[in-house]
C-alpha cells in the first residue's frame, strides 16, 4: 500500500478506489486500512467514472500562478456509482443531479479527472 | 464555574508595521486592564495560530515577548472554531482549578505580511493534499460547493445569501474599529466580482490585520459578571468531499450538546454570533430560523440591532474583518459588550444570554457556547 497508487494523484488517467472485504465499505481516499470497521483486507477497484453531480462551484480568482492560467474552471463534487464522494472538473454548464462521466484534462502540471454531462 | 472577566479587541484592517506578536500583544494588554488584573495575575496562556509566522510553540513565544511566565500554555488550532475552542479549554481549566486566570489571544498580520495570493494559497491547503488541493480549489471555491448545494436543497437563491452581507456591513457601520465602513445594498453583492460561484466578493471575508483577547477566570473580577453557562464540540470530518450530508452537518450535534451543558433552550437566546460565510446555513442549522428562511428573517429585521434576536453586531467576519483566529474572536469581544452593556450605540435591549458558535475548516469543527449574564 505505501507505494503511489496508478491514479490520477500519481499523473494516471485513471480514478481509483478501496472496497473493504470485511465490512464491504467503500472509500475514495487511500489508506493501508478501512475508515469504517479498521479491517486491512482492502481490494482496489478502478471506477468507471460514472455519476451524478452533487455539488458545483465556478472557481474565478485562483490561489496559484499555475491555477489562474485556467480561470475559470468549474470544480465539482460528484458521487461516482461505485458509493463514494470525489471531486474534480467539470464542464461550466453542469447542474446538481446531472449524469455524468469522466474523462482526464491537463491542469497545474498534473492531470485531473473532468466530468461532462452524459447525452 | 468560569467568566468572561475582560476583553481586548484591535481595529481590524491595515495595521502596516504590525506583527502577529505586536498585535496579540496590544490586545492582550486591553484584555487584562479590561478584567482589572495585572498581567502578574494571568497564570494560563492559550493562543491560536499565525499563517503569517508560523512556529511550533507560539504560546510560549509570546508569552516570553508579553514578559509572563504562565504554570500554563499552549497553542491551539482548529481553523476558524479555534478561538471558541480556546475558550472551552479555559473554561474547563478554570473549573478544574488547574489555572486562576487564563490569558486567550490571537492576532495576526494577515494583510500587510503577505501577499493576498500567499494568504490564499496558505489558507486552500485546508484541503486534501492529494484528492483536492491538486484541482486548484480555493477557500471560496469550497464553501461555494456547499452553497450551491445548500441553495439546490432548500431553495435559497444568490440575492437571499446577499441579505447576510448586506446586514453585516450595516451593523459594521456602527464600529469605529470594523475594516469596511461604506454602506453595501444586494445589488452590490450581486455586482461584485466572481470569486468561486455562487460566491462573490461581497459574499467572502477580507483579509486583515488584528488582535483579540480575552481572560477566562474562576472568580468574577467585576459587578456585572458574564459566565459560561454551557459549551459543546462536534467534529464530522475535515475535507468537504468527505463531509456528511447537509442534514447530518456538526452544527446540529454541537448546539444540541451545548444545549444540554448548559440546561437552555433556543427560544432563551437573547443574541446570537456566528463566524462565517456559511451563516445562513449555520443559522438554520442551529435552529435560529426555519430551512430557507434565515433571508426572509434578515429582511423582516429580526437579526437586526433592534430585532428579536440581534446577530453580530460589530458587523462579523464579513465587514468587522477576518485576521484568522482573532477574526471569530472579534465575535466573543462584542458579546461580552453588548452583556456588560457598553456597546455603545450598538447596544441592544437584551443581551442576557448568548449563543456563540464557531466553525472550523469546511464546516468541519464546530464548538458552540452559551454565555450568561449573572448579577
Amino acid at each position: 500500500m505505501s507505494e503511489k497508487p496508478a491514479d490520477w494523484t500519481s499523473g494516471h488517467e485513471a480514478i481509483l478506489y478501496q472496497c473493504c472485504e470485511s465490512c464491504g465499505r467503500v472509500q475514495y481516499f487511500r489508506r493501508d486500512f478501512c475508515a469504517v470497521c479498521g479491517s486491512v483486507k482492502l481490494t482496489e477497484s478502478c471506477a468507471s467514472g460514472e455519476g451524478t453531480v452533487y455539488a458545483t462551484s465556478l472557481v474565478c480568482r485562483a490561489a496559484t500562478p499555475e491555477a489562474r492560467a485556467h480561470v475559470p474552471y468549474t470544480i465539482v463534487l460528484v458521487d461516482a456509482k461505485e458509493g463514494f464522494r470525489m471531486m474534480a472538473h467539470g464542464d461550466r454548464d453542469l447542474a446538481i443531479g446531472d449524469p455524468v462521466t469522466a474523462r482526464f484534462v491537463p491542469f497545474a502540471g498534473g492531470v485531473v479527472p473532468y466530468f461532462e454531462k452524459v447525452r | 464555574m468560569s467568566y468572561i472577566t475582560g476583553v481586548g479587541l484591535t481595529s481590524y484592517g491595515k495595521h502596516e508595521g504590525s506583527s502577529s506578536l505586536s498585535l496579540m500583544s496590544q490586545a492582550a494588554t486591553l484584555a487584562i486592564s479590561d478584567a482589572g488584573l495585572k498581567r502578574t495575575d494571568i497564570d494560563g496562556v492559550l493562543c491560536g495560530y499565525s499563517t503569517v509566522s508560523p512556529h511550533i510553540m507560539l504560546a510560549t513565544v509570546f508569552a516570553e515577548h508579553f514578559g509572563i511566565r504562565p504554570s500554563y500554555a499552549h497553542a491551539v488550532q482548529v481553523g476558524g472554531a479555534t478561538g471558541l475552542a480556546m475558550t472551552m479549554l479555559a473554561h474547563h481549566l478554570v473549573d478544574a482549578g488547574v489555572v486562576r486566570h487564563v490569558l486567550v489571544v490571537s492576532g495576526e498580520n494577515r494583510l500587510t505580511g503577505q501577499s493576498r495570493d500567499a494568504s490564499i494559497a496558505a489558507l486552500a491547503q485546508v484541503g486534501h493534499p492529494d484528492y483536492e488541493v491538486p484541482l486548484g480549489p480555493t477557500i471560496p471555491a469550497y464553501y461555494g460547493l456547499v452553497a450551491s448545494r445548500y441553495m439546490h436543497e432548500y431553495g435559497i437563491t444568490q440575492e437571499n445569501l446577499a441579505e447576510f452581507a448586506v446586514l453585516m456591513r450595516t451593523h459594521a457601520l456602527d464600529h469605529p474599529g470594523a475594516q469596511f465602513q461604506e454602506p453595501i445594498t444586494v445589488a452590490d453583492v450581486m455586482a461584485s466580482k466572481p470569486v468561486a460561484l455562487p460566491l462573490k466578493l461581497l459574499d467572502c471575508c477580507p483579509v486583515s490585520d488584528g488582535g483579540a483577547a480575552f481572560v477566562v477566570s474562576r472568580q468574577p473580577t467585576a459587578t456585572i459578571r458574564v459566565r459560561v453557562r454551557g459549551c459543546a464540540q462536534a467534529h464530522t470530518h475535515q475535507h468537504v468531499t468527505a463531509a456528511p450530508a447537509l442534514s447530518d452537518l456538526g452544527a446540529e450535534i454541537s448546539i444540541a450538546r451545548a444545549k444540554a451543558a448548559a440546561g437552555v433552550s433556543i427560544s432563551d437566546v437573547r443574541y446570537a454570533a456566528s463566524f462565517t460565510i456559511t451563516l445562513a446555513m449555520l443559522l438554520e442549522d442551529l435552529g435560529l430560523a426555519r430551512r430557507g428562511e434565515a433571508a426572509a428573517r434578515i429582511r423582516s429585521g429580526y437579526f437586526g440591532r433592534d430585532g428579536e434576536l440581534p446577530l453580530n453586531t460589530h458587523g462579523g467576519l464579513l465587514s468587522y474583518g477576518h485576521c484568522g483566529v482573532g477574526g471569530a474572536m472579534a465575535h466573543l469581544v462584542e458579546t461580552h459588550l453588548q452583556m456588560t452593556g457598553r456597546a455603545g450605540r450598538r447596544q441592544v435591549r437584551d443581551a442576557s444570554l448568548a449563543l456563540l458558535h464557531g466553525d472550523g475548516g469546511v464546516l468541519s469543527s464546530h464548538v458552540s457556547m452559551f454565555l450568561e449574564r449573572v448579577r
